[in-house]
């Protein structure tokens, strides 16, 4: 029963009608899309703990939100609460703090923080345990702390805020989190269950540790010098990603009422597409297969070949293995116009922003089809000789752009593709 | 499209053993919680015991890349899949979608109280801090804590390469990842799902973080639904629950056992003032088809205040019998507490128990939620 407000599978359309964005290259869509665009790269020397002793000392860290020490989890919720304030405000959907739909969060984990740990192991020279942090917490004098490190606390917050309707759902599915949370949206309006959901993918966790267990795992560049070069996916001389921070909203609708209410589309999430890999926990498969499927997933879901995508936005990481096994995949999914079709990396710009990313690349996306733009994959000076993709390399470039696949992989065989269009098919 | 979704896998582990048979056994009275109050004094917790990892986790290299958490939750899944008899059936793990409801993992309490030593009195603490977590800590722990790392493990130990999701959110992450798992059944978005958490309570990082709250329990636990203000709180304990969910008619189709049929699931998340949870659960139950007789088992926390309020709105519809509580007999499992009470309640359906039930789940901080079953 296909009408013109369902899908080739006879489900409800879901369009897109707000978004918004915050990154380190800015607040707001329209700053983002000018330095993106503009090839700016938001990753700087991080000043915001000490960086003596590091491998690696840069980030594309969003600063300047707070005039005070503040917890990962604060600047996560700050950061979604900008963006969403931007994509609910373009929506225009619902009152103040009435938002009617539901939220999909993708959050970062949390857990106390250093700082919180020695407020409560105290003053003296005497050894600390975690029974001399028990006794301290017994006091029950600190009990912020228990709420602020609580899993579902920065959803509970946006929830209250915006006033989302049900059960916040708070997910993670690594590097494709953002990604699975709009996956997740679309999934809700075509099931019946809600008309609206906010998706939101949100990261503030740049601190001293997170910093450290990446680079323990030799996952990030070390060119710290100059920052904005290191991110440099595609390129010969890759050597690692870039932490990133950001937050990214977007306001799905089912398109039968965003018509009925003259909503301005901002464009369709037309196909959805995951699949696992067992192969290891932070390896994909040698042989690109889930990669491979979850790209052709997404296709099917969306009911278009191949050759109907205009333009791939990469997930891109700039580590020697995800940007190898990214364009083998891509080229056995396009075949042999993989060589000419555009694919680009905003990684290359702001960095990698984990948990938001897959959401914060999807506003990059639509923005892409909207601008006939497509940003560009900076810092590409040593083309890869095993890579021989069209990586829009330096400068951004006009074209039509009708139809996107956006990439999102991720540790613990995390493999997510989303495909957007300008409209339904 | 609504398809009707059966659970054809169960998969439990806790110190009272593993399996249906002494989870089953323990809520008719015929065998005791284990309680551990001497090695988290005063908080007492129920420790998941000596468990023949080999049985579920063959290779040691994999053991070794996990925390007990992850441990945990990788042994219960494989029970499940075992349970449903789609272990050795690759075509069927191709297919099989996995929702994992997860916190985080276990923290090196050594290093940690080391680095927080030394933090007393360093010069440069900002400088002391970087050069102690880049010699101290091992570069894979960071796996062994991340969240979606225990669905990971459940694919390379397991052999599952459907896809996987993690929720997060203590309670009402197990709440959501069960009810989402059932409506992407029931509306045909997938056909099989193996959907789950575990928790470990043997850590003393996640006992700070709830003493904080003044959440725990110390001292002698009563059980849940007889705790008094001031007497309350959570015992934590060590568990993995998981369910294989599938839709009838892919269940009929390959054959399957059913051991019971999960009708619906309901979550909500209302401020925590007097009387919200009672409204919020009693609204629910609208939604759930259950009778006088119904099986009733809670997931309740142990706080008690909300178990006032649980029992109020149960008392309506379930003529105010006490309900089982899970965990009282294997302890309050966090995110896998609400997996944990339907599997329990769908065992006791498959054996015979009662020919409904209603679960309950209302988190420590947040979120209410409700499923219901019945017997095959």
């Amino acid at each position: 029963m296909m009408t013109d407000v369902r899908d080739a599978h006879g489900r409800p359309l879901v369009a897109v009608t707000g978004m918004g964005l915050v990154t380190s290259l800015g607040r707001g869509k329209a700053d983002n899309w000018a330095r993106l665009t503009a090839g700016q790269s938001g990753i700087h020397r991080i000043t915001r703990f000490p960086v003596e002793g590091l491998r690696t000392s840069i980030a594309g860290t969003v600063d300047d939100l707070f005039g005070q020490p503040f917890a990962a989890p604060e600047l996560s919720e700050k950061l979604a609460m900008l963006a969403a304030d931007e994509a609910v405000g373009q929506a225009g959907l619902g009152g103040k703090g009435d938002f009617p739909g539901q939220l999909f969060m993708a959050v970062p984990p949390v857990e106390l923080e250093w700082p919180q740990k020695q407020v409560l192991a105290g003053g003296g020279d005497e050894a600390v345990s975690y029974d001399t942090l028990l006794a301290a917490a017994a006091a029950h004098t600190h009990r912020a702390y228990h709420e602020m490190f609580l899993f579902g606390t920065v959803a509970d917050r946006i929830a209250d805020h915006f006033g989302t309707r049900g059960s916040p759902i708070s997910l993670s599915t690594a590097c494709s989190s953002g990604a699975t949370a709009i996956q997740m949206g679309v999934e809700a309006i075509r099931r019946g269950e809600t008309d609206a959901a906010l998706c939101i993918g949100t990261d503030g966790s740049v601190h001293a540790e997170a910093l450290i267990r990446f680079s323990l795992l030799s996952a990030l560049s070390t060119h710290n010098d100059p920052p904005e070069e290191a991110s440099k996916p595609f390129s010969k001389n890759r050597d690692g990603f870039v932490m990133g921070e950001g937050g990214a909203a977007l306001v799905l609708e089912s398109y039968a009422s965003a018509r009925a209410r003259g909503a301005e589309i901002l464009g369709f999430v037309l196909g959805c597409g995951e699949k696992g890999d067992g192969f290891h926990r932070t390896r994909s498969s040698p042989d690109g297969r889930p990669a491979i499927v979850a790209m052709q997933e997404a296709l099917a879901d969306a009911g278009l070949e191949p050759d109907h995508i205009d333009y791939v936005n990469a997930h891109g990481t700039s580590t020697p293995e995800n940007d190898k096994m990214e364009a083998m995949s891509c080229t056995a999914v396009f075949g042999p116009r993989m060589t000419s079709l555009p694919i680009s990396s905003n990684k290359s710009m702001v960095g990698h922003t984990l948990t938001a990313a897959g959401a914060v690349e999807a506003v990059f996306s639509l923005l892409t089809i909207a601008s006939g733009r497509i940003p560009p994959t900076i810092n590409y000076r040593e083309p890869d000789p095993n890579i021989p993709l069209d990586v829009v390399p330096n400068v951004a470039r006009d074209a039509r752009v009708r139809r996107v696949i956006s990439n999102s992989f991720g540790f613990g065989g995390q493999n997510t593709c989303l495909v957007f269009g300008d409209a339904p098919v | 499209m609504t398809e009707a979704v059966v659970i054809t896998g169960i998969g439990l582990l806790s110190g009272l053993g593993e399996g249906i048979a002494p989870h089953v056994e323990a809520a008719r009275g015929k065998r005791d919680a284990v309680i551990d109050r001497e090695s988290f004094a005063p908080y007492p917790v129920h420790p998941l015991g000596m468990v023949e990892l080999d049985r579920q986790i063959p290779k040691k290299s994999d053991q070794r890349q996990m925390e007990p958490w992850q441990r945990i939750g990788v042994y219960a899944a494989g029970l499940a899949l075992d349970s449903a008899g789609i272990k050795g059936d690759a075509e069927a793990k191709d297919r099989l979608h996995v929702i994992v409801a997860a916190g985080g993992g276990e923290r090196d309490h050594a290093v940690d109280g080391q680095i927080l030593t030394g933090l007393k009195t360093a010069a440069n603490p900002g400088v002391f801090l970087n050069e102690r977590l880049l010699g101290d800590l091992r570069p894979t722990l960071f796996l062994a804590q991340l969240s979606n790392l225990l669905a990971g493990n459940i694919s390379i130990v397991h052999g599952v390469t459907g896809p996987s999701r993690t929720f997060m959110g203590e309670e009402q992450a197990g709440v959501d990842a069960v009810r989402v798992a059932h409506a992407r059944i029931a509306a045909g978005q997938a056909e099989i799902i193996l959907v789950g958490g575990s928790y470990n309570a043997e850590r003393r990082d996640m006992l700070l973080l709830f003493e904080l709250g003044g959440a725990l329990l110390k001292g002698a636990p009563v059980p849940t639904f007889s705790r008094t203000p001031g007497q309350d709180g959570m015992v934590t304990g060590s568990v993995g629950a998981f369910l294989v969910l599938e839709s009838a008619t892919s269940a009929a189709a390959r054959g399957a056992r059913v051991l019971a049929r999960l009708d619906a699931v309901s979550a909500d998340r209302v401020r925590r003032e007097d009387g919200a949870i009672t409204r919020s659960l009693v609204k629910q139950f609208s939604g759930h088809h259950v009778e006088p007789a119904s099986l009733v088992v809670s997931a309740a926390p142990g706080l008690a205040g909300p178990a006032t309020e649980e029992q109020a709105a149960l008392a309506a519809v379930a003529g105010g019998r006490t309900p089982v509580a899970v965990g009282d007999l294997v302890g309050h499992a966090i995110e896998a507490a609400f997996p944990a009470a339907v599997a329990l309640a769908a065992a006791l359906l498959s054996e015979g128990e009662a020919a409904s039930a209603l679960v309950t789940g209302v988190g420590h901080h947040r979120g209410e939620g409700v499923a219901s079953l019945s017997a095959a």
